[in-house]
């Protein structure tokens, strides 16, 4: 494809996703509370979007992964929020 | 257009669902086993579900002409129960003998603890033992990074285990490389906000190549779009591929794959 059909394609639906990651940004900021890991691995992913590079949507995936190597003893329980809670201590 | 629905839980999916699939092109479906959204009590529960979908999701299946293949496992989301996980994995190798059953699956991680990856271990095992195709989920989110490389880890120590006969399913950009790299199988799973949508499903295979990836819509009891194999093949045409192309991804490589199982039958 060529850049012009790919912005033909695709344009809206990322300016639509774009608008609602602001519009996410000042409702968490209207709100009350401090907020948590979730919020610090969202703002910390943001600037990897500026990047010239190519690999930005894997790039995102890596800073929203848990770093850590080796298996856990048990876990709390199933599910994943989808950020690494030991940003705040890493 | 026709194509081969690798990974649907249609156990909790509505009858309709297999009448939009066939009509949508589908013409085979196969079923990983699965949590069930809660955990079950017994090993009694897990013969229960091996019979589901060995025996009742089949018949459900043929009402519409669609051939249903399944895969059997306990899922890592229950294998903390390492005693529980021994006593499903005992009952394993009896439905084995099932003509519909193509092999171990899906096992894997969830959280990335000691006892998943022990259990993990021990179906590789199995599958071994018994030479089967393998089906492996990797875990959600944050966790699958991590995970994707302890379940790399497992299948290349054990020397039995052939890549070409290992899917590895849910990657996403950054896990796709080093499962294709490693030599096996890669699946992308479309789901509406984890995993992937189409539009990055097809960014993937124009980056990694079409060789050996599969895509499959993972339907479950969640947010999920049994369609969305499909879908992702309208998109591909909408991007200038072909229709030859479009067959190879969503009929052809599934077929490949799956056909080392010489059950796996298209009439
Ligand atoms: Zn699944």
């Amino acid at each position: 494809m060529t850049r012009e059909q790919v912005l033909d394609l695709y344009f809206m639906d990322a300016r639509c996703k774009l608008i609602e990651l602001a519009a996410f940004l000042d409702r968490v900021d209207r709100s009350d509370g401090e907020g948590d890991f979730r919020l610090q691995s969202l703002r910390m992913a943001l600037p990897l979007l500026s990047s010239s590079e190519a690999g930005r949507a894997k790039a995102v995936l890596e800073a929203l992964s848990d770093p850590t190597l080796e298996p856990i003893p048990s876990a709390n329980g199933k599910g994943a929020c989808g950020a690494w809670p030991g940003i705040v201590s890493h | 257009m026709r194509y081969i629905e690798p990974h649907a839980h249609m156990v909790s999916r509505i009858t309709d669902d297999y009448e939009a699939m066939r009509l949508a092109g589908c013409v085979a479906i196969c079923e990983p086993a699965f949590w069930a959204g809660f955990d079950r009590s017994s090993a009694a529960g897990f013969y229960d579900y091996f019979c589901q979908l060995t025996d009742y999701e089949p018949k459900r299946a043929a009402k519409f002409s669609l051939p249903h293949y399944s895969w059997l496992c306990i899922n890592p989301k229950e294998s903390e129960d390492m005693g529980l996980a021994r006593d499903v994995l005992g009952l394993i190798p009896e439905f084995l003998q099932r003509s519909n059953v193509l092999g171990i699956g899906e096992i894997g991680l969830n959280k990335n603890t000691r006892n998943e990856l022990r259990i993990l271990e021990e179906h590789v095992d199995l599958a071994a033992r018994y030479d089967q195709l393998i089906l492996v989920h990797t875990p959600h989110l944050e966790d699958k990074l991590k995970g994707t490389n302890l379940i790399l880890d497992v299948l290349r120590a054990d020397s039995r285990i052939k890549p070409g006969r290992v899917i590895i399913d849910h990657v996403e950009e950054h896990t796709v490389e080093r499962v294709l790299d490693a030599g096996f199988w890669a699946g992308i799973t479309l789901y509406p906000e984890s995993k992937a949508t189409p539009a990055r499903a097809i960014d993937m295979v124009e980056r990694a190549g079409m060789k050996n990836i599969w895509l499959n819509c993972a339907c479950d009891w969640g947010r999920s779009e049994p369609l969305a194999v499909p879908r992702t093949a309208i998109e591909m045409s909408r991007r200038g591929h072909s229709r030859e192309a479009i067959d190879h991804l969503v009929y052809g490589n599934p077929l490949r794959f799956l056909s080392q199982n010489p059950r796996f039958q298209i009439p």
